[in-house]
């Protein structure tokens, strides 16, 4: 028989625990739900936009009573468990229903704290918590005028905004002398004060609720000082309790909240507990991110599985009112020796401040202008090294948006058609929708619904800013340790470490001793595995063609139509007449049906038959040429200019020395693909400052650079250094490359590489430690004995001619 | 029709891999899945019709080299959220020999 699992509290974190648990292991348990509510699971967070009119209840249902059904869940609602009896293992409700479990799990959130004065328990006084008091307030606005909103945090201000939008005269009752004094610093809530005074809201600061004033229903407040207020509403949001009252009566350990571990259980081993209920490691939590991480720990313990562990989690801070732009995170008001950086420009309404100590980022405020929040929230919680972009962070992250949006910084701006992904033509409006209506909460979830950002990913930042403000503070932004995949809990830097320090030599090994969660990867992680291991062994490790994208595996590139596309080396871009001839004759005698000069400074032949592929390589290898890895995450071309020998500026070589690095290089398998230039001045015509390793050559040498893109965001390099001979600039690129090669992720350019782990660092690297740059050089070179084989020429012999042979039915 | 046909004895077939057999209208893909199964599905993509023979097998499921579909391989179904499905073919292997239903 199945074991069975009793959820109690049908809420946003508790349901969230099962879809996990459905995904990991969907036969596990017969389910029983019990919610007090008289709703299937809703999006509690959008009650803020129902208030306001911008949404109905409908929309917001996260899980309609179909799903509960067709999971084979056992849903009672509007029946709360009011006794849960841990020696015969079992739930009773309101009701009566008893339901015997042999796991428990726990997710009743929390209650609106309601001051204790007196006429606190009149009608007309309520929290904000459920569709009921959503359901209230809107009644109250159809009768009465006037409402007073105890709170000045972020539910009291969506409250009094919601209020106001239903047409009431509405007073937010602040104890503080600011508003949100748990998330913004004076400056920022001060502009805040004044923008919502400016739409007609007003308040009583620094005002103590003494008593709640009415006979049989509010008609006002009385404070401390004796002053009075008129309301016929008096909504209470000064803070929420953990809802613990049932764990307490079954005797589990509780503290402010149920009390757990590190893998979401209880002091009872059989009960589980996730949500605004449960304190973990001293703290209790009040937005969805860190719940949604603590379902997946859970969910993963459900499935027994047993190897996810929560560890707490950071939090930031975005406020769900239309047109207001605000964000917060982290230590934001600084302390004894914090540095901080601010940008004010009270013309625009925009103010950014960064809290910054030992030159990482602790803190961050924003308001007017917040599309670099959740950039700077990576920043923070990556600790990243801030010194080296120090003088521009202010003005944000620059590559944000797509060429087509340029220097757009407000989202909420945006209008509905703005189009944000150029790749698969998406637009704001359809993101918003989609994040609304389904239910969505991470960057994830938005790509594989709305394929934003899930082709060419340069609309990352714009999509996060989307979901951060239409989901308000509680978007799941990146998690601070990514998963390579959904195969595995471990982030990319986990798994090269175990690669190195195991010695673990093959994909097999990689899967058993990191456990991974499927029998033989996915297209997501065999591709890096089969990378890693071959970047970190490059005596032993086989290469694995089953583990390649087509395009390695074919080595062409494939096009739209399923044709492949083939791309000769031509070192340096030099090339002879015979050479020209052969290409021609190659493409004449395949009828290519289409030839370009790529804009790497090569011949591009398109339109070639899968079957053709290995013939005409052996043609191409005949006339001397090698493979272009047009197609693969390796090497790609060294452009170069004309140079010192024909150009009146050229100051070097730069075609002979650009045919000696690719001579050096080619056959390199990288994490991303990667290009180079040689220019033979600074005039710079072979654009090496958009290369991931640009030489400029001038008078006295040559300069090198690193990090460059031209691609969708276009990135200048970084000058590493300057160096005298053509040797030394060998050496430097050799080491630069193999250091890329085994620390950088995936499928990550060295842009995004350089950026992250910083310029110093990669200085620290190359140039000042020489003893470390001779040997990474040394290694680069001991692995491109392996990997200058050509793939073309093995290929012509038969190597793998499977991949190119159709199968023929017998008659 | 419905015949049985023999298309290749199955270490013709990588695991992991696929292989393409042409039939008189297209192609149909055949992959071996790590469990040794072999599945054959028309080699043509719900959502633009991409080469499905050229993708990443793992599991009983295939991913589009186009753009990233993932299709079950027993019943040619698109997994959520995409939506869409391709002709699936009989398939059998008998001593090593891969036959084909069509
Ligand atoms: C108006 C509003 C706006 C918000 N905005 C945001 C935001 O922008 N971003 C963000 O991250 N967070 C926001 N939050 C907070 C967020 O909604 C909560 O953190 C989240 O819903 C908590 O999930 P939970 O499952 O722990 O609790 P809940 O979602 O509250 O679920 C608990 C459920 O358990 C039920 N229950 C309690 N006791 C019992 C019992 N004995 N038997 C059966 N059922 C029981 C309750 O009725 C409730 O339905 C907002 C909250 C509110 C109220
Ligand atoms: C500062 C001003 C510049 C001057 C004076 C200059 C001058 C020259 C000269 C004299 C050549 C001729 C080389 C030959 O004889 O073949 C040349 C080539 C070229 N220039 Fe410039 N250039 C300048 C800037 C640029 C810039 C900014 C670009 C592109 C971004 C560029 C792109 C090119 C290209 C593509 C070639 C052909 C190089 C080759 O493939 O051999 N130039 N340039
Ligand atoms: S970069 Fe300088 S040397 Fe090279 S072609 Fe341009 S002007 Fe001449
Ligand atoms: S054609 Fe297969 S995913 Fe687009």
């Amino acid at each position: 028989m199945k074991e069975r699992l009793v959820l109690v509290g049908n809420g946003m974190a508790g349901v969230r625990t099962l879809e996990e648990l459905l995904k990991l292991d969907p036969d596990a348990y017969e389910i029983t739900v019990f919610g007090a509510e008289p709703y299937p699971n809703y999006n509690r967070i959008m009650l803020s936009p129902v208030l306001a009119g911008e949404k109905t209840i409908d929309d917001i249902i996260l899980n309609d009573r179909a799903w509960y059904e067709e999971n084979g869940i056992v849903l009672h609602t509007g029946d709360p468990v009011v006794e849960i009896d841990r020696v015969n293992r079992r739930v009773i409700s309101e009701s009566g229903v008893e339901v015997p479990y042999d796991r428990l799990l726990l997710a009743t959130g929390s209650n609106p704290f309601i001051i204790p004065v007196p006429g606190s328990d009149l009608p007309g006084v309520i929290g904000f918590r459920d569709i009921a008091d959503v359901e209230t307030m809107l009644e109250a606005a159809k009768k009465y005028k006037k409402a007073a909103v105890i709170g000045g945090g972020l539910l009291g201000l969506e409250a009094a905004n919601g209020l106001m939008q239903n047409g009431m005269d509405v007073t937010v009752v602040h104890l503080m002398d600011i508003l949100m004094e748990r998330q913004l610093d004076r400056t920022a809530a001060q502009m805040l004060k004044k923008s919502l005074e400016e739409r007609g809201m007003k308040f009583l600061m620094e005002t103590q609720t003494a008593e709640v004033l009415g006979e049989d229903h509010a008609t006002g407040l009385k404070f401390a000082d004796g002053s009075e207020l008129e309301a016929d509403l008096v909504v209470m949001a000064v803070g929420i309790r953990p809802n613990i009252e049932l764990a307490q009566k079954a005797g589990l350990y509780c503290e402010r909240g149920v009390v757990v571990n590190d893998t979401m259980q209880t002091y009872d081993p059989r009960v589980y507990a996730v949500g605004e209920c449960v304190q973990h490691r001293g703290q209790t939590y009040g937005l969805v991110a860190p719940l949604f991480e603590q379902a997946k720990v859970a969910a993963n313990h459900l499935a027994r599985i047993g190897i996810a562990r929560y560890e707490g989690s950071v939090t930031s801070t975005k406020l769900k009112v239309t047109g207001i732009d605000l964000f917060s995170a982290g230590e934001f008001n600084e302390s004894e020796g914090d540095e901080t950086l601010v940008l004010q420009d009270p013309a625009r309404n925009v103010y950014k401040k960064l809290v910054v100590r030992d030159d990482r980022i602790k803190g961050a405020v924003m308001y007017g202008d917040t599309i670099d929040g959740t950039w700077y929230f990576q920043l923070l919680r990556e600790g990243t090294d801030i010194s080296d972009f120090r003088s521009t962070i202010l003005f944000g992250q620059h590559d944000l948006g797509d060429a087509g949006h340029g220097d757009e910084t407000r989202v909420a701006a945006l209008s509905d058609d703005a189009e944000i992904c150029g790749c698969n033509g998406v637009t704001k409006g359809q993101i918003v929708e989609a994040i609304q209506t389904q239910g969505l909460f991470t960057l994830d979830e938005v790509r594989a619904h709305t394929k934003a950002s899930a082709s060419c990913g340069s609309c990352t930042g714009l999509v996060e800013a989307i979901l951060a403000s239409t989901v308000g503070e509680g978007y799941e932004a990146q998690p601070s340790k990514k998963p390579l995949c959904g195969c595995t809990e471990h982030s990319h830097d986990e798994v090269i470490q175990a690669i190195k320090e195991h010695e673990l030599k093959s994909m097999r090994a990689v899967f058993d001793f990191l456990e991974w969660k499927t029998p033989d990867g996915c297209a997501a992680c065999r591709p890096a595995l089969n990378y890693y291991l071959l970047a970190n062994w490059p005596e032993e490790y086989h290469d694995d063609p089953q583990s390649r994208f087509i395009n390695e595996r074919a080595h062409g590139n494939i096009q739209k139509d399923g044709t492949y596309s083939v791309v000769p080396r031509m070192f340096g871009g030099i090339c002879t007449p015979d050479q020209l001839r052969a290409i021609a004759d190659v493409a004449d005698k395949y009828q290519v049906p289409e030839m370009k000069v790529t804009g790497g400074q090569r011949i591009d032949l398109f339109g070639v038959k899968k079957e053709d592929l290995p013939a005409m390589w052996k043609d191409l290898t005949e006339a001397g040429f090698v493979s272009g890895h047009a197609y693969g995450k390796a090497l790609r071309t060294v452009k170069t200019c004309a140079g010192k020998k024909w150009c009146r500026f050229g100051t070097q070589d730069s075609t002979g020395l650009g045919v000696k690095i690719e001579e050096l290089t080619w056959g390199s398998w990288m994490p991303h693909k990667f290009k180079l230039a040689v220019s033979g001045c600074p005039r710079n015509c072979a654009e090496a400052t958009i290369k991931d390793f640009g030489v400029v050559c001038v008078d006295s040498g040559y300069e090198l650079h690193i990090g460059g893109n031209g691609g969708i965001k276009v990135r200048v390099t970084d000058l590493l250094t300057k160096v005298e001979t053509e040797e030394e600039v060998l050496e430097y690129c050799g080491a630069f490359i193999q250091l890329y090669r085994e620390e950088a992720h995936y499928l990550e350019r060295t842009a995004p590489w350089v950026e992250r782990v910083g310029l110093s660092y990669i200085k620290s690297r190359i140039l000042e430690d020489e003893e470390g740059r001779k040997a990474l050089y040394e290694r680069f070179k001991l692995s491109q004995r392996y990997a200058q084989i050509d793939p073309w020429k093995e290929r012509s012999e038969g190597k793998y001619a499977h991949e190119f042979r159709p199968l023929k039915l017998s008659a | 029709m419905n015949e049985w046909k023999e298309v290749a004895n199955l270490e013709e077939i990588p695991p992991l891999g696929s292989r393409v057999v042409e039939v008189e209208d297209g192609s149909i893909a055949l992959f071996r899945t790590s469990d040794d199964q072999v599945f054959a599905l028309r080699d043509a993509c719900p959502h633009k019709s991409g080469p499905l023979s050229q993708g990443i097998v793992a599991g009983h499921t295939v991913t589009c080299p186009l753009h990233n579909w993932k299709i079950d391989l027993e019943s040619g179904e698109a997994l959520a959220p995409d939506e869409g499905c391709t002709n699936v073919y009989p398939v059998k292997v008998e001593a090593g020999v891969v036959f084909l239903q069509l």
